[in-house]
């Protein structure tokens, strides 16, 4: 019997792994923006999860909007980085400190 | 363990694999290709939820565009230039602790022990004798319309800042203006100039 806390822990799982690879990933922006895809991935596993089991709708109908903001997000993102390997040369998050933030 | 646990559980192996992979592998082409996969298996795991529309959505939305999009800027950059993974095992422990600490706490924070006691999936959308995608579709067009224009809206400003961030001007290209070119009156082209005609030819 496949529960609810079966898809929460795999939902965690997912999370932490990314959270893990943004540490990892330091260096490299678009492997940087894939981690953040797939964090936005196990929000939704937890959101439909959610929605499966309590027969609501609006986790999945929130899931929706997630996906349409996650992509206009990582079109923008795609975008900015196309724009900066132009101007600077480089995607290494090392090397972009013109803000000196 | 019937079908559907062991069809959960090979799903679920398969998808935190390529999440793993997506995070380690050395090759962006190859990560951009595992998040294809961690996608295509979240996407059967919704299935088995028996979210179908979303589901359906996510292999559309995602493999279809968004990764499609990953896949041409990865390609589109130089990928020798790529930086070379130095940091990897300087970074590879913290990372590592702080996940675990993570998982951890959100694993005992949400009592997943207490709520894999529970029952299976409720199919509200087959109770009220709908498919999914109708039962979505009704609540999405009565109460959340709003919410749904919105998101339209942030799509089409999404489309307008990526042309208008990636288009390039440049100054030396000669291309032609219609506009300019329609709108021009007969001043900006011919100037009429009064001349003697006597006086051309005169010397002083």
């Amino acid at each position: 019997m496949i529960t609810l806390g079966h898809y929460l822990v795999l939902g965690a799982i997912l999370f932490c792994v990314s959270v893990a690879g943004i540490f990892i990933n330091r260096k490299n922006v678009i492997i940087l923006l894939m981690a953040i895809e797939l964090m936005l991935l196990a929000v939704n596993m937890n959101f439909v999860a959610f929605s499966a089991f309590l027969g609501d709708a609006a986790g999945q109908i929130f899931v929706f909007f997630i996906l349409t903001v996650a992509a206009a997000e990582s079109a923008i993102g795609l975008a900015i980085l196309v724009l900066l390997f132009r101007n600077r040369a480089t995607i290494n998050v090392e090397e972009l400190d013109t803000m000196k933030g | 363990m019937s079908f559907e646990v062991l069809l959960f559980y090979v799903l679920a192996v398969v998808l935190v694999a390529a999440s793993l992979a997506v995070v380690t592998l050395r090759n962006p082409v190859h990560c951009a290709l595992s998040l294809v996969l961690t996608f295509f298996t979240c996407a059967c795991l919704w299935l088995l939820l028996r979210a179908e529309f979303l589901a359906i959505a996510l292999v559309l939305v995602y493999v279809g565009a968004v990764m499609v999009l990953f896949l041409f800027v990865v390609m589109m950059l130089d990928i020798k230039s790529l930086p070379d993974r130095e940091g990897f095992t300087t970074y590879l422990p913290a990372g590592l602790v702080v996940a675990a600490i993570m998982l951890i706490e959100l694993i005992g924070l949400m009592g997943a022990r207490k709520l894999m006691q529970g029952g299976g999936v409720r199919d509200a959308a087959a109770e009220q004798g709908l498919s999914n995608t109708e039962w979505l579709g009704r609540v999405l067009f009565s109460d959340y319309i709003l919410p749904f224009e919105i998101a339209a809206v942030i799509l089409t400003v999404a489309i307008v800042a990526a042309v208008a961030l990636t288009l390039r001007h440049r100054p030396n290209l000669r291309t032609q203006d219609p506009a300019k070119q329609s709108a021009t009156r007969r001043e900006d082209r011919v100037r009429l100039v009064d001349l003697p005609s006597s006086s051309g030819s005169k010397q002083p």
